[in-house]
């Protein structure tokens, strides 16, 4: 009888290369994205102007001047203009890009660690337990997001904090949900059973099975609202729940331009068009990596 | 079978082969009472499986054939403990599955399964060297080890290593993913794998490759198959039993020669007379059997196969046949014309009666 085991065990790690991993795929395939590349760009350099506003801001953003109130775009020492209390357009939008993008990111990046965990625990174990947690997230996802955002924040207070709390319980349930039905379509796959009948445990199964399989499509729907946070943040701020006055923010600015629409109208609408450039390039490249993540590209 | 256990590394130790404990005489696999209902509405189950018992010898291969819906895949899930049966148990090598001799991961180093659809029992996202190299790794093989064993079986089963162990499952064909899951089967040098529509999805050609392949492991590694498919020619070329279900019952279970020979079921009678012949004088022009398989939520009373059965009687529709051996060749049927002194107009006479 031919020993089987042992000399398929002896033998060393034959000399092949290395297979690049998933990710390194990925990126690849994203190299090829020329849309989504220029929205990184673009992610890119609003990013790194918030971090080096000090730096980059020609003025303080907060330096008011009673004598120019509301110039236009273009005019001498004020490059996008200057706002109703005379503060310079371009500098307020540099910073207000820090507390945008950070009340944009954070609830979701938090949101998209609960939901998967919620959403994947759901779907792997089914029965009473995803019932009883699936029910829980529709009684949330009954209500418009932007209006649980806005009961939420006003139940907790006006302020930041608060308003990154009630953004993370608004983005928790769509993401759990669709974490939820991925999951429930992987754990059906035969590569699942398989590895339960090589004795791994639910746990390494979630791990190494299914985890790989559910993230990319969860990722790339928390990507996507990232844009939508922004607004809703912004929405905050204007409603007066998020940031305070003088602080920069994007949808502070708009709030308190809003008055000057008629007089300069191209001013006023900065804020607004920052938010849209903003959240449009983190949509597009959600959509570049929804097509690199797949593997059959 | 003890050389395995001597050699020294650790990890030949932790994939040896298991010991036979109980010998050559007793079954790999006894399944008895094995029953799974699935509820779909309040009150009502669809009756998978219904209470069937059957062995599966050391060394040999079990064939399973039936029609779609037949219990077949169900068998297959519940002896590998993927789905929990509602009665009934398995002893493997004398030893209850999931007891307190045989842990269900002890269990499950010994016993592995091919599935039928060869893309979705692979990981998309896991290279095929990854997906072999999983199971090893659960059972405490470090990932060196566990991706040169995975190569190295990758080679057995007639894929370079050099060239495949890096793909993925998309940029294999199907006999070639094929290959990857009985590669994954084996990676845990198990005793049974289950074969459960292995090669039905496979075209002629890789059929035949494939079940070529699958001869050559089972001598190289000392192998018992259970092999599910619809296709009788494919099981009479490979079983040495063969075991015919019947809306979730086993209707015959024999040897192959004597039962496709002898077929003593008429819905095994049937289901031969449909096998496709290359000889146009063999061919049937009628359909030999009328009429799709009853529900099996509702499954006829007495013999399951009465309402399409050309010889059913009254006795048929309220007795159930038992599954019984006449003549002592191991070759069983449930029938009421194959039991002397069943009542069957058709039945041998019984013997006491002659004497």
């Amino acid at each position: 009888m031919t020993d089987a085991a042992s000399p398929l065990v002896a033998t060393a790690p034959s000399p092949v290369a290395a297979s690049p991993g998933y990710w390194a795929g990925v990126l690849r395939r994203l190299g090829r994205e020329k849309v989504a590349i220029a929205a990184g760009v673009v992610i890119l350099l609003i990013v790194l102007a918030a971090i080096f506003a000090d730096f980059v801001a020609p003025t303080d953003p907060t330096k008011t001047s009673m004598l120019r109130r509301l110039r236009p775009i273009g005019s001498p020492g004020y490059l996008l203009g200057a706002d109703e209390l005379g503060r310079d357009m371009l500098s307020r939008l540099i910073f207000g890009a820090r507390l945008s993008l950070f009340m944009g990111v954070v609830p979701v990046f938090v949101a998209f660690v609960l939901g998967s965990i919620i959403g994947i625990s759901a779907g792997f174990f089914g029965g009473r337990y995803n019932t009883l947690v699936m029910r829980t997230v529709d009684v949330f996802y009954a209500f418009p997001s932007v209006l649980l955002a806005i009961a939420l924040s006003g139940a907790l207070g006006a302020g930041i904090a608060n308003s990154i709390l009630s953004l993370t319980i608004v983005f928790i349930p769509p993401i759990a949900r669709i974490a939820e039905s991925v999951t429930t379509q992987v754990r059906t796959m035969d590569y699942v059973d398989a590895a339960r009948a090589s004795g791994a445990g639910p746990f390494l199964i979630i791990r190494a099975q299914v985890l790989g399989n559910v993230i990319g499509p969860v990722f790339v729907y928390a990507t996507s609202l990232i844009s939508v946070a922004m607004i809703l943040a912004s929405g905050l701020s204007f409603l007066g729940l998020g940031a305070k006055p003088p602080t920069p923010e994007w949808g502070l600015m708009l709030n308190t331009l809003r008055t000057a629409i008629y007089i300069q109208p191209w001013v006023a609408v900065l804020p607004g068009a920052a938010i849209f450039i903003t959240s449009i390039a983190f949509n597009l490249l959600s959509d570049g990596l929804r097509s690199a993540m797949e593997v059959k590209n | 079978m003890d050389t395995r256990a001597t050699d020294q590394a650790p990890a030949a130790a932790i994939l040896a082969k298991g010991d036979d404990r109980g010998g050559a005489a007793t079954p790999l696999l006894a399944v008895s009472g094995l029953t799974k209902h699935f509820p779909i509405a309040r009150g009502t189950v669809v009756r998978a499986v219904d209470g069937i018992d059957f062995e599966v010898r050391k060394g040999e291969t079990l064939g399973i054939v039936g029609e779609s819906g037949c219990g077949k895949s169900t068998t297959a899930r519940l002896v590998m403990h993927l789905i929990a049966q509602d009665a009934g148990e398995l002893l493997f090598d004398g030893e209850l599955v999931d007891g307190q001799a045989l842990p269900l991961k002890a269990y499950r180093r010994q016993a592995q399964m091919v599935f039928q659809d060869s893309y979705a029992s692979l990981n998309p996202r896991m290279t095929i060297e990854a997906s072999v190299a999983f199971g090893p790794q659960v059972h405490g093989l470090s990932r060196d080890d566990a991706i040169a064993r995975a190569r190295a079986l990758l080679g057995k089963v007639g894929l370079e290593p050099a060239r495949f162990a890096g793909r993925y499952p998309h940029e294999l064909s199907g006999g070639q993913r094929q290959r990857v899951n009985i590669a994954r089967a084996l990676a845990l040098n198990p005793r049974l794998v289950i074969l459960d529509e292995a090669v039905s999805a496979l075209d002629k050609s890789v059929e035949a490759q494939v079940l070529n392949l699958l001869l050559d492991l089972r001598q190289e590694f000392d192998l018992t198959y259970v092999f599910i498919s619809h296709d009788l020619n494919v099981v009479r070329f490979m079983s040495d039993r063969v075991m015919v279900m019947y809306l979730g019952e086993i209707v015959e279970i024999g040897p192959v020669e004597a039962l496709y020979a002898r077929p003593k079921h008429p819905y095994t009678r049937a289901l031969l007379a449909a096998m496709p012949s290359m000889d146009p004088d063999r061919r049937t022009e009628e359909a030999p059997l009328a009429g799709d398989p009853p529900n099996p939520i509702n499954p006829p009373a007495g013999c399951r196969f009465h309402p399409r059965c050309p010889f059913a009687e009254a006795l048929c529709a309220t007795k159930p046949p038992a599954l019984r051996d006449s003549e002592g060749a191991g070759h069983k049927a449930a029938c009421h014309m194959a039991q002397p002194g069943s009542g069957h107009s058709r039945a041998p006479v019984a013997p006491e009666t002659v004497a």
